[in-house]
């Protein structure tokens, strides 16, 4: 199926000083010009393998009627053209009013999830740029759960959100007593908002990570500078940290939305094979279009507009900040 | 020249670790352990309380096996979320076990696939012939008219548990056999953080049994003669209603509930917290609480005092696990004979002994542990008052699509909505368009 993959880990740029690299030199003429691309072959194989043919037997998969008559021969399955399409696109059909709901669902998601798990790391990088006493063991602490088995964290949290026998209940009606009714958490609107606090503490501790690097890579001068001028906190931050974390920022934004936006793990061990209708993810949803519906023609056809939808969103986010980056 | 040829060289040695790994996938599959004698793959679906239990449980009888055949037999216990989907992934690529355990209800969306070997006259006169089978296990093996897809290994049906020392407190003599008296029974139990009835409002597969056997009762059919769906039908409304309103009306159905998907409701019954269950052999679970047999008692699943029009009298699917042998295998012998130990009088015995489920052969009857007053209820409810899922390919996504609208009005439910009929009505009809949709 087509899914969007997104590298595993993002290497800051090099800030500061550019190094004095030495001239290359040059080794007889045009005519080693094939060996870049020699070398270039085993990636291109495997990118092909990996991303570009699944992409295309997706494309192809969303355009025939493929149902479990056909899930033995595939190329059996009747070519039913944009017939997919048109009934995930219609938006008078149940099939299109979920699926635009789903994707509001997941943009709002995505954007309160990313903005704040940001939030968060870019608190804590610069509150532990300084070095003080148990600033490693805060770190390790704060990274744990970006350590952890996804699954097993987040069945966890499925045990502190159950109604009768969950703790947060138990804490918030029993011991706090700030409600006299017991909340639910996994099902109706609030499902909604543990997942989202699920998703913040699964992937802040990245940012984390992220920003602490490239906090690393901003000179001390600059700050002791601004210090003599009688900069406070905030106009070093403003005016120092994160400019000099534009590069870092611009790449973990659009890694963390592409990672959230596509989030499978979180709602289907948090809710199962059905998501409630209030955080009905697109992940989720599409897997249930097509696994348990058993229509995988359909699926993939979501697939592919999903696909469609993250390109135009990745393309724009690029060129926009690529536009600012040069403005300066 | 050997300098220009260097890329080359280190071009081809990058690729041929690319290469191997593509290719190392097929040597993996489809030799495999020939070796010492067949070996043969069996996928077990879950029916203890762990997959680790039920492999523990097997073992000794897959020993016996290979002791009389020489076959040696892998086993994989496969949990009950994922069993669908790797079957599905095998019929795909046609890599898959040999031998099978399948839902009953699935028959015939898996038959659909063709990637499973029917069951003709020839097949069945290898496993010791098709009348050893309980006739009423053998009606959800497939599509009417079809070979079988598969042969029936436990039986099961759905049962009305009750809590004997609850219903002496309340004052309920006998247990209830009408929805009223249910419905009245579970008024009188629900008390001191007690309640009537446990269910597992967010089980799709649960709520969409319950869906079909009240559709049944007041008149309704999730496909019509001609196999197209049309789950918002007055009869399936009907039905369905009464099933929530036992929450949101009728209130002896704690609103938690509507998130069980995990068989919480199982241990709620199980630790007192509510007097009555319905559910499909449930003694092995119930003892692994820590319930005692003589602690709870059995009766048939009620029906409507004044069944409405066209109303029947059924008041369970006709549950089961079925084994089912992969079309594709290398060793049908070896799977055949797999099949037929595993549907013998001994093994079955032992099997459904250990499970609480009821053998699927005539003869294992004469065995003392099936003689019992539950055994001979559930037996009756199988003979008398089951019908089969519907057997129609679209069987998987009626459960699904019903299971799934029915997790989400228990949630309304729980969550204070008003669900009428008015709101039932519209998700069935949003579900019967999208099985429409997909076929």
């Amino acid at each position: 199926m087509a899914t969007v993959t997104t590298p595993p880990d993002v290497t800051p740029p090099p800030a500061g000083r550019p190094a004095t690299a030495p001239k290359p030199r040059r080794v007889g003429g045009t005519r080693f010009r094939l060996t870049p691309y020699l070398l270039l072959i085993p990636a291109l194989v495997l990118e092909l393998a990996v991303h570009v043919l699944p992409i295309l037997a997706g494309i192809w998969m969303s355009t025939r009627g493929l149902t479990q008559f056909f899930v033995r021969n595939w190329s059996e399955a009747p070519f039913v053209g944009l017939g997919n399409y048109r009934i995930v696109l219609d938006l008078d059909g149940p099939a299109g009013r979920d699926l635009l709901h789903s994707l509001v669902v997941t943009t709002f998601y995505t954007v309160l999830s990313v903005g704040l798990a940001w939030l968060l790391g870019m608190t804590a990088a610069v509150l532990l740029q300084k070095d003080f006493r148990g600033r490693g063991l805060l770190r390790t602490l704060f990274l744990t759960p970006y350590a952890l088995p996804a699954y097993a964290a987040i069945i966890t949290w499925t045990f502190l959100l159950q109604r009768d026998t969950g703790l947060l209940n138990h804490v918030l009606v029993d011991q706090l007593g700030v409600t006299q009714d017991r909340p639910f958490w996994l099902i109706g609107g609030n499902s909604f908002w543990s997942l989202v606090v699920v998703s913040v503490w699964r992937t802040w501790p990245f940012a984390l990570l992220c920003l602490t690097a490239g906090l690393q890579t901003v000179p001390g001068e600059l700050y002791e500078a601004a210090s003599i001028d009688g900069a406070g906190f905030w106009r070093q931050l403003r005016s120092i940290t994160l400019p000099m974390l534009r590069p870092v920022n611009q790449v973990l934004i659009l890694v963390l939305f592409l990672w959230t936006f596509n989030d499978f793990n979180t709602p289907y061990v948090l809710f199962g094979r059905s998501a409630p209708y209030e955080a009905d993810l697109i992940s989720v949803h599409i897997y249930q279009a097509s696994f348990t519906t058993w229509n995988f023609g359909l699926g993939s056809a979501m697939s592919v507009l999903l696909l469609a939808f993250l390109l135009v969103v990745t393309g724009t986010y690029l060129v926009l900040t690529r536009r600012w980056r040069s403005d300066d | 020249m050997l300098r220009r040829l260097a890329p080359v060289a280190a071009a081809l040695a990058l690729l041929i670790p690319a290469a191997a790994a593509c290719g190392s996938g097929d040597d993996d599959t489809a030799g495999g352990g020939d070796a010492g004698g067949r070996t043969i793959t069996y996928w077990a679906s879950n029916q203890g309380p762990s997959l680790e239990k039920d492999k523990e449980i097997l073992q000794p009888e897959i020993d016996r096996f290979t002791r009389e055949t020489g076959i040696k037999v892998d086993v994989e216990v496969i949990g009950w979320p994922d069993l669908l989907n790797r079957i599905l992934a095998a019929a795909t690529s046609g890599e898959g076990p040999d031998v099978l355990n399948i839902g009953n209800t699935w028959s015939p969306s898996l038959q659909a696939t063709g990637a499973f070997m029917p069951w003709d006259e020839k097949a069945f006169e290898a496993i010791g012939g098709k009348d050893r089978f309980l006739a009423g296990s053998l009606s959800a093996t497939g599509a009417q008219g079809k070979d079988p897809v598969a042969v029936p290994l436990y039986s099961l049906a759905y049962g009305l548990y009750y809590n004997k020392k609850m219903f002496a407190e309340a004052g309920i003599t006998a247990p209830p056999t009408t929805w009223e008296e249910l419905v009245a029974a579970g008024k009188k139990l629900t008390r001191d953080g007690k309640w009537g009835l446990a269910l597992e409002g967010g089980n799709i597969s649960e709520n969409a049994h319950h869906a079909f056997v009240l559709g049944q009762q007041y008149g309704g059919e999730a496909f019509d003669a001609a196999g197209k769906a049309q789950f918002d039908a007055p009869g399936n409304v009907a039905g369905i209603k009464r099933y929530l309103d036992l929450m949101a009306v009728d209130k002896i159905v704690n609103p938690s509930n509507a998130e069980y998907a995990a068989n919480q409701s199982l241990s709620d019954f199980a630790n007192g917290k509510a007097g009555m269950l319905l559910w499909q052999a449930a003694a092995s679970g119930l003892a692994s609480q820590g319930m005692t047999e003589d602690e709870y008692g059995l009766a048939p699943v009620p029906f409507p005092a004044s069944p409405p029009a066209g109303g029947k009298k059924i008041n369970s699917m006709v549950a089961g696990i079925n084994l089912a042998v992969f079309e594709a295998t290398e060793h049908k012998d070896a799977a055949l004979s797999f099949v037929r130990f595993m549907t013998a009088d001994r093994t079955q015995i032992n099997l459904n002994k250990t499970y609480g489920s009821l053998p699927s052969v005539q003869s294992a009857y004469s065995d003392p542990a099936f003689r019992t007053a539950s055994v001979k209820t559930f037996q009756e409810i199988l003979a008398n008052t089951a019908a089969p899922m519907p057997a129609v390919p679209e069987e998987s996504q009626y459960e699904t699509l019903v299971g799934t609208a029915m997790k989400a009005l228990f949630a309304d439910i729980a969550g204070g909505r008003t669900v009428g009929e008015a709101e039932v009505r519209s998700r069935l009809a949003d579900a019967t368009k999208q099985v429409r949709a997909g076929g």
